[in-house]
């Protein structure tokens, strides 16, 4: 199955919730690896994830990676990277939410690579995920102001007394 | 000529107070003197056998191939800052290691060096030996209890559960060769085994004393053997060697019960295990290897040479014991307790019980 | 900021949810729970990792990992670089195999921008990834004996891996952290020496292979302490995304290598070796540790395959395919490469400018480490020391 394929299959599936096609062009791999479906809901995306985990023409068993961007215009993205390892099927999605309201839906309980990936997500980008069992900071210290991630993000000039940008 | 020390000296100033005062501080400080020296040269012997081991050099800067180091580190030792953590409790922190240190530093009291020289004539020598060994274990869990630190804590948990585990083997195989011997005096059991190789009790004890079942005792042999192996394995896990070494487990605990010392509080800890690796090789030698004795009669058999071979049994198991540490990985808990209890213990009974038959019906 | 901030707080510290004892072990009685910090000083937390580790006497009841101690958040520095300047940075985050670390960002930025490299130049990449292979199989090993007490494999490890850092050291002038693989091409051509330094070695390192088998693989008493310890089960490693030797060791015949071909892979012949369970359980600590032995052997395969094929006449320059100007157009990729520790993805989002606008990295020993606390709970301490060592992480690379 091809990567149009899968994501016709999962706009009949889902119909309105599923956006737009992105199809990657610079080489066949950026075709086949990053080319990515528009998920317009972010409440919803828990439930494609299960759709694309459990549906057995599919069978996406592994999260490749979880990421997050800040595109620039006072909105965020959470780009999610599938793969099927039987079925060598790849595929993304990505869920753009407005910054100033950055929640998605946790996929945790799909994969549980997204646990820290979530986290991490959260820390750097202050996305926080809805249903999430432990949304801590994990690289960054408890008490750290701000998600350095952002591209408005501003270095604070203290941290604990220590000069930061020094 | 004289019999001992004690003889000699009574010989040069006469009986008397001054004698017996004298002899007490020869006889405590000759020991100490050989631990010192010979803990000087273990350590060195340490760094430079795992060198090798290990495909390197070792210590090479201080003195000719590096030969001072041990000074160089006694002496840095001796100027560090002797730290005490704050919310330790400071006096069993600070009496631990001098515990640890006398309760391996009270062995070396009852070891016949040579057949003019046996500090303490205790006729149950080996018996007061390892109940003065029994002392390091107090040592030990008054260091890991008063650092207060959870690493100590449950290296000293571990460390005694360890020895109080393998002091059974260990007595066992000890009992076996005082039931042949018929006494518990060192220098009487190093004396049986005069004569030549065959007479010593790893090969069944003496073969044509009266009162000795002749060549029946090589019968023993093979028991003996076992007795000799259960003990070298005990007396490695007495001592805290690997495969043994989980009291202190430097990948697990950091350094275990003394994780906290510093200065010469660490040094003494550090000499004491030295001197308890050398008192557990001392003993096997005694009571399996002959002792002060040369193993042909007549070859380099002066009294004065007996030091010689004892010590040079001693240190031969000592780096053994160093061997075994460079080679092996660490044991868990959960198997050193298995091996103890479940192989050691019922061979060790075995032994004893066949050994104590055999001694009953033939040889006595 | 504040807004920020006041929405950090509500959803920040949960608690940590505990196993109770009795869970762990039933009729057994309730006991008190301790509190051990292993780290970030400690001799095998493998750098600067904490771990909260709740203990009931010996037994492991939970660990709870504490990240960031060695963060510099270089995925934010990337923003402010050209394309070229954020390969040292990727060079210092798996400082023990930096080489594969540069190689996979390379990759991706070609791929992006659709570049052609010159035959010879990936043959010296594949050459010099394998090596950091085994240059990193080689610290691993000898770091995981050194965490069960095994001190003198450790130091046979470092002297051969030391004939590899030599090899770079010659080639490129750096030992740790190479700024060897460009996008396009190298930073230097092979050292005339190297290749036959290189058959000189992989002689050899087979000796040391056989070696540290004798020593280290079947000593019984590594095998007891390795073996049914830490066991990880294949669907629970697919699920929480582990790869490299820790997907491997349950099983899982899986390898960006063989699955997902990049460079010239494809015309090599080598083995995925998996774990069998060959003294436990698969998916143990030892099968672990045996597949990445078997890893290492599989890797001087390929090194001598390489040394057969090696195009010695080509005097094609390394730099031939170098772009003057690396700015790929919009677009975002997710390009992988297998390196020691496992899958390294990187996802780079390009604007059309000669700074990338977003790279994030697939770390392996991240997404390894988070299966730390799945597998150690209901073990002795001594055993989480092996897990945790058995997981081979660099914490340049966790923490990035």
């Amino acid at each position: 199955m091809t990567n149009t394929e899968i994501y016709d299959k999962l706009k009949g599936a889902f119909g309105e919730k599923i956006g737009e096609w992105h199809e990657q062009t610079g080489s066949e791999y950026m075709k086949r690896m990053s080319s990515y479906a528009d998920v317009t809901d972010a409440g919803y995306i828990r439930d494609v994830c299960l759709y694309l985990r459990d549906e057995p023409t599919l069978g996406f068993d592994s999260l490749l990676l979880l990421s997050s961007v800040d595109n620039g215009d006072n909105t965020l993205s959470v780009v999610y990277h599938l793969e099927a390892r039987e079925k060598k099927q790849y595929f993304a999605l990505k869920v753009t939410v407005p910054a100033d309201h950055a929640v998605v839906g946790s996929v945790t309980d799909v994969w549980s690579h997204a646990n820290w990936q979530e986290r991490e997500a959260w820390d750097m980008m202050g996305i926080s995920f809805q249903g999430h069992p432990d949304l801590r900071r994990i690289l960054l210290d408890e008490d750290w102001v701000g998600h350095p991630l952002r591209k408005d993000y501003k270095y604070p000039e203290f941290y604990r007394g220590m000069k930061v940008p020094y | 000529m004289f019999q001992d020390l004690n003889d000699l000296l009574i010989g040069l100033i006469g009986k008397g107070d001054l004698s017996d005062l004298l002899s007490v501080v020869v006889y405590a400080a000759v020991p100490l003197v050989i631990i010192l020296l010979y803990a000087l040269v273990a350590i060195l012997a340490e760094m430079k056998l795992s060198a090798w081991l290990q495909d390197r050099l070792g210590p090479m800067r201080t003195g000719p191939w590096g030969v001072l180091q041990p000074i160089a580190d006694m002496l840095k030792l001796l100027q560090k800052e002797d730290t005490t953590p704050t919310l330790a409790d400071k006096k069993l922190y600070n009496a631990s290691p001098f515990i640890v240190f006398i309760g391996s530093y009270l062995a070396f009291a009852a070891l016949p060096f040579a057949a003019i020289y046996a500090g303490a004539r205790v006729n149950t020598g080996i018996f007061y030996i390892v109940a003065v060994s029994g002392l390091v274990v107090v040592g030990i869990m008054m260091a890991g209890w008063g650092s207060n630190n959870k690493y100590s804590l449950l290296g000293s948990m571990r460390s005694v559960a360890q020895i109080i585990s393998y002091e059974i083997p260990a007595g066992l195989a000890i009992l076996s060769v005082v039931m042949i011997a018929g006494t518990m005096d060192m220098q009487t059991i190093t004396k049986l085994q005069q004569g030549g190789i065959q007479n010593w009790f790893i090969f069944g004890g003496p073969k044509s004393l009266a009162g000795f079942g002749g060549n029946y005792s090589w019968l023993l042999t093979p028991l003996m053997l076992v007795s000799f192996i259960l003990y070298i394995i005990a007396s490695l896990a007495e001592t805290n060697r690997v495969p043994f070494d989980i009291p202190e487990a430097e990948s697990e605990l950091v350094a275990g019960y003394h994780t906290e010392y510093s200065a010469m509080k660490f040094a003494l800890f550090f000499l004491a295990e030295y001197a308890n690796m050398f008192a557990v090789s001392a003993i096997a030698s005694i009571l399996f290897l002959g002792g002060w004795n040369s193993p042909i009669p007549g070859f380099l058999d002066a009294a004065w040479m007996g030091f010689i071979w004892f010590i040079g049994k001693a240190v031969f198991f000592v780096m053994i014991q160093i061997w075994i540490r460079w080679t092996l990985p660490r044991l868990r808990v959960d198997q050193l307790m298995h091996i103890c209890w479940k192989v050691m213990i019922p061979f060790g009974m075995a032994t004893v019980l066949l050994v104590g038959t055999l001694v009953t019906f033939l040889i006595h | 900021m504040a807004e920020v901030l006041e929405r950090s707080m509500q959803t920040m510290p949960v608690p940590v949810k505990l196993l109770p004892a009795e869970k762990v072990e039933p009729n057994r009685l309730r006991t008190e729970e301790m509190v051990l910090n292993v780290g970030p000083q400690h001799p095998s937390t493998h750098g600067v990792l904490r771990l909260e580790a709740v203990l009931d006497g010996e037994l492991v009841i939970d660990v709870v990992p504490f990240l960031g101690y060695l963060h510099r958040c270089f995925e934010k520095h990337t923003e402010a670089m050209t394309y070229p300047q954020v390969i040292p940075y990727v060079d210092r985050m798996d400082y023990l195999a930096a080489l594969s670390e540069e190689h996979g960002y390379a990759l991706a930025v070609e791929r992006m921008m659709g570049i052609e490299v010159p035959e010879k130049v990936e043959f010296i990449r594949v050459l010099f990834t394998e090596l950091q292979r085994i240059a990193s199989h080689l610290v691993a090993v000898g770091t995981f004996g050194l965490d069960t007490g095994a001190f003198t494999p450790f130091l046979y490890c470092f002297r051969d891996r030391e004939d590899i850092l030599e090899m770079f050291e010659k080639t490129c002038g750096a030992r740790l952290l190479y700024n060897y693989i460009w996008v396009g091409g190298l930073s230097h051509d092979l050292h005339p020496d190297v290749l036959g330094m290189c058959r000189a070695f992989v002689k050899k390192n087979r000796a040391t292979h056989k070696e540290i088998n004798n020593l280290l693989t079947f000593n019984k008493i590594f095998v007891e302490r390795a073996a049914n310890v830490g066991i990880l089960k294949a669907d629970v490693a697919i699920n929480a995304g582990a790869s490299g030797p820790m997907l491997r060791g349950s099983g899982v015949k899986w390898d960006v290598r063989r699955d997902d071909p990049y460079s010239i892979y494809d015309r090599f012949e080598f083995d995925i070796p998996v774990g069998n369970g060959m003294f436990g359980t698969l998916g143990d600590c030892f099968d672990r540790h045996w597949v990445r032995m078997c890893e290492w052997e599989q890797s001087l395969n390929i090194i001598e395959q390489i040394l057969e094929k090696y195009p010695q006449d080509d005097k094609t320059d390394v730099q031939k395919a170098v772009p003057k100007r690396i700015k790929p157009a919009a677009g975002e990729i997710y390009s992988r490469v297998e390196t020691p520790r496992g899958e390294l993805g990187y996802y780079i989002v390009a604007k059309d400018n000669i700074n990338p606008w977003r790279v994030k990295v697939r770390s392996p020993a991240f997404v390894n480490l988070s299966l730390l606390p799945i597998i150690s709970r209901g073990y002795l301490m001594a055993d989480l020391i092996i897990i945790l060592g058995s997981i081979d992480i660099v914490l340049g690379e966790v923490d990035r």
